[in-house]
């Protein structure tokens, strides 16, 4: 029994460098990664659960994650449709400019989302080039949840497109000759056929932007202003409790945000992995 | 051969849109920052840039990238080895937990790191006993990127050493060459795309990293202000133009990353077609 063990280990083991990559790996993982997130699990355990949930359901907290869910939700939605659009657009279609365009989709992950925050603000305030025309229409965007989920919308347009692309120039031409030849309309076709094989590309990347836009924070704060149980969104509120010292309570929001995005993102994986193995026949 | 949406109105009319929007969102907000960076003429722009704060946010945000870059490179490699060539408990585990960075508001990441290093911190009085700063100085903007970072050179590398698969790294083994000779010989003549994409990407979180950064930097002037963070105190200064022109630079940058990223793009479908 130990020699199988023994041979199974020195069969799997041919290449060199495993202790050291394994030392490499779990000293920069505790180090980097779990040790700073424990620090959170001990500054909470030192609250009773009333002063955890008296902290966690403070109204002017209550209100900042309806903004949050709420401009994250309108961010998702309008993502979903551009990103499905602009994947569309740049697999079927030649246009001038295309590999430009391709590369512009890139720019909300390249660029600070700080410079997108005073960017997007300066755009559409009062006197910008957009808000200026918005104004006399009686639409205003900074301050508003407007101006909230168009922030979020910005950084994460990447996630869609990127998710969808691939699978799009994937899906074989004649799906689309036997849709066609049988007299379907495009809009019909498009639903019917396109759409459910694009269907877990769109929902993997409208949830990764979802997740994305719940814990913005640098691209929202400048054009949201930060009014109250009105525009706060919930990682600002982290921030100011930080800055009036209240490690407590910034520990207690900060374990709500982490809580619900790793909990998204599981339940991201799970679907697609679930996805994966009926495209493979049941292999994982 | 008939395809979906291929009737020139539809054509004209998904294109139109998409060109729109694009302009609208994405090149608008561009052309912007360096307009409004121009606003009063080059010699403000470039009196702008020599401003001691500046420059001091400058050289802060280079020496930031120059020790995080390079740290998660070695990092990220060591961690796509091992999970790609290696079978052992805990491998998806690990795989999973490299993912918390992208799912954390990188607040949350900065909270962390304060409530470690921060005065009332776990070891808060051990390195104030010691005299260390770490927290409101550059180790700690230096430790949250690290986090921040981490998992962009892995999260390239893993699915491409995956589908490449270690024949033949074990055959180099066979012939007797060593693991340094191995993985420069065979492993890194087939990642070195990748590898090179992973690293243009921690470079460019790292040097544009504004919510992390911000809670554990303390925004002194010329001391702790990343680019970023000055970007920031300019605006909030109500110096438009001075903080555009900050964000200028860092706009510069993302359109660098995105030339690169072309560029790998581009050479990586012709080898494809090529072969």
């Amino acid at each position: 029994m130990i020699a199988h063990a023994l041979t199974w280990r020195r069969e799997r083991r041919v290449l060199p460098g495993f202790g050291l990559s394994l030392g490499i790996s779990l000293t920069f993982v505790s180090l980097i990664l779990l040790l700073p997130l424990t620090s959170l699990v001990g500054q909470l355990s030192q609250l009773s659960w009333s002063q955890y949930w008296f902290l966690i359901t403070d109204p002017r907290l209550l209100a900042s994650y309806g903004v949050t869910l709420f401009g994250a939700a309108v961010a998702a939605i309008f993502n979903a449709a551009f990103g499905l659009l602009m994947a569309w657009v740049l697999v079927r279609y030649e246009f001038p400019g295309k590999r430009l365009v391709d590369a512009l989709m890139d720019l909300p992950f390249a660029l600070p989302t700080a410079v997108a925050g005073i960017t997007l603000a300066t755009l559409y305030s009062s006197n910008g080039w957009i808000g200026r025309l918005l104004e006399p229409l009686g639409i205003s965007i900074s301050y508003t949840w407007i101006g909230i989920a168009l922030a979020m919308a910005f950084t994460s347009i990447p996630f869609v497109v990127r998710t969808v692309q691939p699978v799009l120039e994937d899906l074989p031409a004649e799906v689309d000759e036997a849709a066609m030849t049988l007299g379907a309309s495009d809009s019909l076709a498009f639903r019917r056929v396109i759409l459910p094989y694009l269907w877990p590309a769109l929902v993997t990347g409208t949830g990764l932007a979802f997740v994305r836009s719940l814990g913005e924070f640098g691209a929202v704060i400048f054009i949201a202003g930060g009014k109250p149980y009105e525009t706060e969104i919930t990682s600002l509120m982290i921030f100011v409790k930080l800055q009036e010292y209240d490690y407590a309570g910034a520990s207690a929001v900060a374990s709500i945000v982490l809580a619900t995005s790793l909990a998204l993102l599981l339940a991201i994986n799970l679907w697609q992995g679930r996805f994966i193995k009926r495209l493979h026949g049941g292999r994982g | 051969m008939i395809r979906i949406g291929d009737a020139p109105r539809v054509r004209r009319l998904l294109i139109g849109a998409a060109l729109v929007l694009t302009a609208l969102f994405l090149l608008l907000p561009l052309v912007a920052i360096f307009a409004q960076a121009l606003m009063s003429g080059i010699d403000v722009y470039w009196q702008n840039l020599s401003d001691d704060y500046t420059l001091a946010a400058i050289g802060l945000t280079l020496l930031v990238a120059v020790i995080t870059v390079p740290v998660n490179l070695v990092f990220g490699v060591f961690l796509a080895w091992l999970v790609t060539r290696f079978d052992f408990p805990g491998r998806r585990l690990l795989q999973t937990l490299i993912d918390i960075p992208f799912a954390v508001s990188p607040v949350v990441a900065g909270l962390v790191y304060l409530l470690l290093y921060g005065r009332n911190g776990w070891l808060g009085g051990w390195l104030d006993a010691h005299d260390i700063q770490i927290m409101f100085a550059w180790p700690g903007i230096v430790l949250v990127t690290l986090f921040v970072t981490c998992p962009f050179v892995a999260r390239e590398l893993i699915p491409l050493m995956q589908a490449q698969g270690s024949r033949e790294e074990e055959a180099a083994v066979t012939l007797g060459a060593s693991g340094w000779t191995i993985f420069r010989r065979v492993t890194l003549p087939n990642i070195r795309h990748a590898l090179l994409y992973g690293v243009i990407l921690t470079n460019a979180r790292a040097v544009g990293e504004f919510g992390a950064v911000s809670v554990v930097a303390g925004a002194i002037r010329g001391e702790t202000n990343t680019l970023p963070l000055q970007v920031e105190q300019l605006y909030q200064d109500y110096n438009t133009v001075g903080a555009f022109t900050s964000a200028s630079l860092l706009a510069l940058l993302a359109l660098l990353t995105l030339a690169a990223k072309a560029a790998l793009e581009w050479r990586a479908a012709r080898r494809e077609t090529a072969t």
